[in-house]
């Protein structure tokens, strides 16, 4: 299998005058409320030399398609377009934008250079204000132009919302195909957006539940392949991967604590399922709880400091939070029905989960102690939510009903109004999102 | 007529299907009162001694109520026979497959299948088969006997399957 490319990519700061300001007029807040997505232009980058021209418009696509992909803006359709952007450093006629309402206005230059680097350079501008937001380069290898194109896109969603960004990261997830009652199963990696997916495992045996490491290298994950569900610990570039409990138990639901050097996850024995943390280095493990109940779904809070997890300790099935090495735990879920897969947001201030009440599946979000719980879709079945890098975005899969019933991949914003199909090559399941790659 | 060729095309695909989990899985797609006249296992069904006795006769499966592990009157019934067999043919060992029906999310239905096959393995344990003859494994909700979205399909997922394999040696 091929590596992951290594994308240098050097950043330069293009001419940007010094009135711009940090917080200027054009900025959208991702808060409650109805967001009205901001109209923005996105004239095709300019190709400045031969060779060029497929990257061009490949890089535009992909920039406008992470942007609206969001939710958070429109993009103005290219055939009413008044101005044209044919040479990137040529003054912007702002009135042509401004009579279309274009809010933002993003051009860009794509240009190839001898050793296959490619030089991608691009300017937000506030078309109202009339003023230069950004203006940035980036180069690299030309087979990156996709990861060059989300750092486009990211730059630009960071300026206007102020928020951190989320585009260039990849969500690894277990690639379905047959029919229900034989479905295979394969460890699968793509890009956040659906692109480029890469099968990690053949579909021998049943692969569940991948995390990615915090820097995207390694992925736990639970497979059959010695014969009961265990977790691997897989190394992405190498694809070499080793079961991490020495002993033949059963564990699953495993997930990495933030400085990477630990794994939480359940053990079973007997009729009761515990958590334990394991020391990647040491192979140690220690448990950190024992009841006689099904305690199992851990994730650590983003300083490391406390695990969330679901347990039927107290008749169903809810959430609680404890301290990372154990101890006592609250319990935080209250609403109706049963709660699982609570999920600790990387930004720290939310837990995502599932919620299964009135025969449906939700995915929502709560404040870590429980507050302002907030179910964000329904359907059948939802479930097995995953954060975004930057903590605005949720995705999960959703499995459809009855004999034909498959699962997709779907991802929604916190605020509950922006849910989307992610397009996979086949039915997909269990996603987790890396963090904002390097 | 094209519509019938193509109805007999899936039957077949069908049919192989169905045979090949067959293979794969042991009894595993088939029920445990007997439903296919072309069940291999069939032959020597009435030996009391055979394998297929023990699917098709005694039972492999118990069922469970949603979200529970306790065993049912009907499944203590079964059970007591699976253990009579196992004490009468010592040179076999058993793997307890745990499953639960799609009503759950992922892990809890792993805990909860592991839950189902341990309630079996302590109920045969407690009428004297020796806990090294008997190995466990959940698969939670991922092989599906039944696919329809319904309670009848839900029932029949929701369980615990012994199977019986010979090979306990000295």
């Amino acid at each position: 299998m091929r590596k992951f490319l290594k994308l240098l990519i050097a950043a330069v700061l293009l001419g940007v005058p010094a009135h711009a300001q940090e917080n200027g007029p054009l900025r959208i807040e991702i808060t409650e409320g109805i967001i009205e997505p901001m109209p923005i232009a996105v004239p095709a980058f300019v190709a400045e030399n031969a060779g060029a021209e497929a990257f061009a418009q490949q890089l535009t696509q992909v920039v406008t398609s992470d942007l609206v992909g969001s939710g958070l803006f429109r993009n103005i359709d290219p055939a009413a377009y008044i101005g044209s952007v044919t040479n990137f450093n040529a003054p912007v006629s702002f009135p042509d934008w401004k009579a279309i309402n274009a809010q933002a206005l993003i051009t860009g230059a794509v240009s190839l250079t001898d050793d296959n680097q490619m030089l991608v350079k691009f300017r937000l501008f506030d078309v109202f204000g009339q003023e230069t937001l950004l203006g940035l380069q980036f180069a690299a290898s030309s087979q990156s132009w996709r990861r060059m194109s989300h750092k486009v896109a990211d730059q630009v969603y960071a300026r206007l919302t102020g928020e951190d960004p989320y585009f260039d990261s990849r969500v690894v997830y277990i690639a379905e195909e047959g029919p229900k009652n034989d479905r295979k199963k394969r460890l699968a990696v793509m890009d956040y957006d659906g692109a480029n997916t890469r099968y990690l495992t053949g579909s021998d045996d049943i692969v569940l539940a991948p995390r990615f490491s915090p820097n995207a290298r390694e992925i736990i994950y639970t497979s059959y392949e010695t014969g009961v569900p265990q977790v691997f610990l897989m190394n992405v570039d190498t694809l070499s991967r080793r079961v991490l409990d020495s002993e033949r138990n059963m564990t699953f639901a495993p997930r990495f604590s933030p400085d990477g050097r630990k794994v939480v996850m359940s053990l079973s024995s007997g009729a009761k399922s515990d958590l334990y943390s394991f020391d990647i280095a040491t192979g140690q493990k220690t448990q950190l709880t024992n009841t006689s109940a099904i305690d199992t779904a851990p994730s650590y809070s983003p300083d490391g400091s406390q695990i969330v997890f679901e347990s039927d300790r107290g008749g169903g099935q809810q959430i609680y939070v404890m301290p990372a090495n154990g101890g006592p735990a609250q319990r935080i879920s209250f609403g109706t029905g049963r709660y699982g897969t609570p999920v600790w947001s990387p930004r720290g201030d939310m837990i995502a989960f599932t919620n299964i009440s009135g025969g449906r599946f939700h995915i929502g979000v709560m404040r870590t102690d429980g507050s302002q719980e907030k179910l964000l879709t329904g359907s059948f079945l939802d479930e097995g939510p995953t954060w975004s890098p930057n903590g605005r975005v949720i995705m999960f899969f959703r499995e459809t009903q009855g004999s034909g019933g498959a699962p997709s991949l779907f991802s929604v914003d916190i605020t509950g109004q922006f849910l989307k199909k992610v397009a996979t090559p086949t039915f997909g399941s269990d996603p987790a999102w890396s963090g904002l790659l390097e | 007529m094209t519509m019938t060729k193509m109805g007999m095309a899936l039957a077949c695909v069908l049919a192989l299907t169905a045979c090949q989990d067959f293979r794969k899985n042991g009894t595993d797609g088939v029920g445990g009162n007997g439903v296919s006249g072309v069940d291999p296992n069939l032959v020597g069904a009435n030996d009391p001694t055979s394998v297929a006795y023990f699917n098709q006769t005694i039972g492999d499966r118990v069922l469970f109520q949603v979200d529970q592990s306790t065993l049912t009157p009907e499944a203590i019934q079964t059970l007591e026979g699976q253990a009579s067999w196992l004490l009468a043919n010592t040179s076999y060992t058993t793997t307890i497959e745990g499953h639960a029906d799609e009503q759950g999310t992922r892990e809890y239905n792993l805990a909860l299948g592991a839950r189902r096959a341990n309630a079996v393995q302590d109920y045969l344990v407690s009428r004297g088969i020796a806990a090294n003859r008997i190995d466990i494994v959940t698969y939670g909700k991922e092989r599906p006997l039944a696919v329809c979205s319904t309670e009848e399909c839900w029932s029949k997922n929701r369980r615990a399957v012994t199977l019986v394999a010979a090979g306990l040696s000295g």
